[in-house]
């Protein structure tokens, strides 16, 4: 299919880009990148007047619950809620019923997104059998079938000896290490984080060192391995402090922040609302802080949403009983569209946190509007209101803390493999 | 005139200190009716109250009882089992099916905190009253542990309060002290630094003290807490005996109080850990006279969510 | 204020009429043998403090006297929004066998007397309850009569009487608002 992307602010950080370009797309690649483009015959037009045009977003870290647990998300309905907010390619975590520990659930998972979803689906295995912590999975397989990278995520790799030697034989295997940094023990029957607001709830806090300490080890061990790490889910000042002295020394790790940890603090948990409540949980004024100077100074590479979806029924309980987690598949754009009207990020160092640097650090092939890439490409609307309500979200689940609220900035149309595959709110 | 319109009692941090003070003159005045030979009034005759207690207690639920019993209401008590292996009606489901018994008032103790107001948003006819809710709040010994100290002061604004122990599992710890505060008193706390919870200066007038003899210098009320076995595990404090060694109560330290000072437990003691048995038994324990005033504020409670006409 | 208030009995008149009250109560009851008074807070309570002084006066000896608070006895509480404040009942003394003297300010519709002579059951078996008021203004509701009157007041309905304290519970004097 022919597309021509008109009159839009083409941004593309690979070719230091950044212009009113037309970008002409034939056979599902980008074949030019110029001023004044004729469309080819039969070429659909799309008008990116006002708006910007970048390559497909790309959210490493989305749990799309299927195979297994579907009540609350499936691979259609969360690859729709992935386009819906702009993203072309999402990578897979592996807590699904089966785990993807082997490449039959691999194998399920891309063809069926590749039949009925909406955007790409890269699947992360497991670094252990069963993610039962105890012995590794097979990493070898897991890449051959279509991994891009292996995880417990949901869990920490508690044994330090397994940890070490995971990092040791991925890096052999030639596949990248996602960790869930968190230290068990301190965490305990912990809800929220431990802080002010936890004491005047009277709910039990999980002090912010259980992320630190975890964080710290795997460092260490990557270094002391030679490995590359990638810390998922960063939510401390610790963490950031920790990487940034890491990758200073040379370090290999590349780490990532979610939008809820650069704009909420522990006190949206007031009232006890469970659409609050996730892991790591929201922290304080001084994180929040921290997060967005690591995003700013280049500590943190990627914004990735950790989507994850959950029934009404696991949330509209107590709150020590609601499940953790928040969808954010389409609410990550417009927050993270905050970042550059505050001042944080420039609108460049933004599509790298969403597009470049999760490609490269996952060898995808992704975030480029090189002539010969995959047409995998964005536009977005940055004007664009609108509000979030059950009704406008796309995902099976609706546990998202902006429920009701007015978000600036949408996808005005995402194109995948040259496909229009959304067309705006 | 004082009102109050509030159809639930869940958090004292939730209540005025006007609120607070009517709740109290209120149970000063109804405790006539618990001393005469009718102990009865029948302000709540018709009303239909629901004791949900999910966790064990027989002095709280007890007390509510004879409260409501005492107004002449129709009380009901319901103790559903929580263990996790016979994972029973959610709370949800519970409100559910007590809805149709058309409760007026529900009293409900329950182990995870904020359960209430998850409660009374699912029943928005009902009145709803906390006794007990995780490590949040436990309004109704709050209020009967003020009233007391009033009883022996005349007054709460200026008191020197010291609450000893495990401050941070305590519902108890943060009613009293977001009561105590509000009526303008000073609270010291000391516990061990494993049991003392992040910003709880912050609450109000509360100061952390870093001993036991600080926190009781001079005090007016010395408030010592049941250090809980059941909800810490094993890695606060090494044991017991190290912990009456540190923060015990006996009539060594108890000197360094006032010498009119009160001293105060929310109960069950355990003897010999948090105080010794001589201070439990001596003339300054007020703890008999706390179990007193418990039914005079829990019917002042449920008189005054009654109230009116409920939005 | 009301929009027309009319003064009925000043300071005077009041003292007056109290000074008649208590003597018919020491004679219906033949002197103060096992008499008590228990007045209904706030206004009674205050008047029976002023009749328990004239007849200390009178007979040179005092009479028992206590208070009794009815806001927890009341027929009205549904309608009540929110709840009234409860005043203190103090009756430190036995009803048992007692001549009772209820003593009220304004009686009107009878339910506060109805809900005042549920309150002394509570508290005892008197032998009797008798009923003094300062003022009758009529419209009973319920069948209950006052034994001592200081003053009958047609009213309507719209009207309002009622009897001013100043700071130290004295009684001023009674005023019709219409």
């Amino acid at each position: 299919m022919n597309l021509l992307i008109k009159g839009g602010r083409v941004i593309d950080p690979s070719q230091n880009l950044d212009d009113t370009l037309d970008v002409l797309v034939e056979n599902g690649r980008v074949t030019q990148v110029g001023k004044q483009l004729a469309a080819p015959a039969g070429a659909e037009t799309v008008d990116a007047t006002g708006k910007y045009v970048v390559p497909g977003l790309i959210d490493m870290h989305v749990h799309l619950r299927d195979p297994g647990l579907e009540y609350k998300e499936d691979i259609i309905s969360g690859t729709r809620a992935a386009a819906a907010g702009g993203f072309t390619s999402v990578c897979c975590m592996p807590n699904t019923k089966p785990c993807i520990d082997n490449k039959a659930v691999v194998s399920y998972i891309i063809n069926k997104a590749k039949a009925e979803g909406c955007c790409n689906v890269f699947p992360v295995g497991t670094i252990t059998y069963g993610m039962s912590g105890d012995r590794m999975a097979e990493m070898g397989e897991l890449k051959e079938s279509g991994c891009v990278a292996v995880s417990d995520d949901g869990k920490p790799v508690c044994n330090s000896e397994l940890m070490m030697r995971s990092l040791q034989y991925a890096k052999g295997i030639g596949i990248m290490v996602i960790s869930h940094a968190e230290e068990l023990s301190l965490v305990g029957q912990g809800t929220m984080n431990e802080g002010f607001t936890s004491t005047e709830l009277g709910l039990k806090g999980i002090p912010r060192v259980a992320e630190d300490i975890a964080t710290a080890r795997d460092i260490m061990l990557a270094e002391y391995t030679g490995s590359p790490v990638h810390i998922a889910h960063v939510s401390t000042q610790g963490s950031v402090r920790i990487i940034r002295d890491a990758k200073a020394r040379g370090v290999k790790v590349t780490c990532e922040t979610a939008p809820h940890y650069f704009t909420l603090t522990d006190d949206a948990v007031r009232g006890y609302n469970t659409n609050a409540k996730m892991n790591p949980p929201l922290r304080e004024a001084a994180d929040v802080a921290a997060i967005q100077e690591g995003l700013r100074d280049g500590t943190i590479d990627c914004i990735a949403t950790d989507h994850a979806p959950h029934h009404q029924d696991e949330k509209d309980v107590e709150f020590a009983e609601a499940m953790n987690g928040i969808i954010g598949l389409e609410t990550s754009l417009p927050l993270s569209l905050g970042l550059v009207a505050s001042g944080v990020l420039t609108l460049q160092q933004l599509i790298e946190k969403m597009a470049c640097n999760p490609s490269n650090i996952l060898n995808l092939g992704r975030g480029s509007l090189k002539a010969g890439s995959v047409a995998d490409i964005t536009v977005i609307d940055p004007d664009k209101s609108w509000v979030v309500t059950e009704a406008s979200l796309a995902s099976k689940s609706k546990n998202s803390p902006w429920l009701g609220q007015t978000m600036k900035g949408a996808a005005a149309c995402t194109i995948l493999g040259g496909k229009i595959v959304f067309n705006g709110r | 005139m004082a009102e109050f319109k509030h159809k639930d009692i869940i958090a004292l941090r939730d209540l005025t200190k006007e609120e607070i003070e009517l709740l109290l003159s209120t149970a000063e005045n109804m405790r006539e009716i618990n001393s005469r030979d009718i102990k009865k009034v029948p302000t709540l005759r018709g009303r239909t109250i629901i004791n949900l207690f999910y966790e064990a207690s027989t002095r709280t639920r007890t007390s509510f009882e004879i409260a409501g019993k005492r107004l002449s209401a129709d009380t009901v008590n319901i103790s559903p089992s929580t263990s996790s292996a016979t994972k029973g009606e959610t709370l949800s489901d519970t409100a559910l099916n007590l809805l149709a018994m058309k409760p007026d008032i529900i009293v409900m103790r329950h182990a995870v905190s904020g359960s209430h107001y998850f409660l009374s948003k699912r029943l928005p006819n009902c009145s709803i009253i906390n006794a007990g809710d995780g490590a949040h709040e436990h309004p109704s010994q709050g209020l009967l542990d003020m009233l007391t100290m009033k009883d022996k002061f005349g007054r709460l604004d200026g008191l020197k309060v010291a609450i000893v122990g495990d401050i941070t599992h305590s519902r108890v710890a943060r009613s009293n002290i977001q009561g105590l505060t509000k009526l303008g008193s000073s609270v010291f706390l000391a516990g061990p630094p494993t049991m003392m919870p992040p910003g709880v200066e912050k609450l109000g007038n509360v100061t952390v003290c870093g001993t036991m003899k600080e926190a009781i210098q001079d005090a007016d009320v010395v408030m010592m807490l049941r250090i809980q076995q059941e909800r810490q595990g094993k890695t606060l404090m090494p044991n017991t005996r190290e912990y009456s060694r540190y923060f015990g109560l006996n009539p060594e330290n108890v000197k360094l109080a006032k010498p009119d000072a009160m001293v105060m437990h929310p109960g069950p003691i355990n003897r010999g850990v948090e105080m010794s048995s001589y201070v439990v038994d001596g003339d300054q324990s007020h703890i008999l006279r706390q179990v007193e005033n418990g039914v005079a504020v829990r019917m002042s409670m449920l008189y005054h969510v009654c109230g009116g006409e409920l939005e | 204020m009301a929009a027309e208030t009319t003064v009925l009995l000043d300071g005077a008149g009041i003292k007056r009429a109290l000074t008649r009250i208590s003597h018919e109560i020491l004679e219906r009851n033949k002197g103060i043998a096992d008499v008590v008074l228990i007045g209904i807070r706030s206004g009674g309570a205050y008047l029976s403090d002023e009749i328990a002084a004239a007849i200390a006066a009178i007979e040179g000896d005092s009479v028992p006297v206590g208070a009794v608070d009815i806001t927890l006895y009341r027929d009205d509480i549904k309608s009540h929004a929110p709840h009234m404040p409860v005043g203190k009942t103090e009756i430190g003394f036995s009803l048992e066998g007692k001549r009772v003297i209820l003593v009220d300010d304004v009686l009107f519709t009878g339910r506060t007397i109805r809900a005042a002579m549920d309150a002394l059951m509570d508290h005892g078996r008197p032998q009797c309850i008798q009923l003094a008021v300062l003022i009758d203004r009529g419209h009973r509701e319920l069948p209950i009569r006052a034994d001592f009157v200081g003053r009958n007041v047609p009213t309507s309905l719209k009207e309002n009487v009622a009897v001013l304290f100043d700071d130290a519970h004295k009684p001023t004097e009674v005023v019709l608002e219409k």
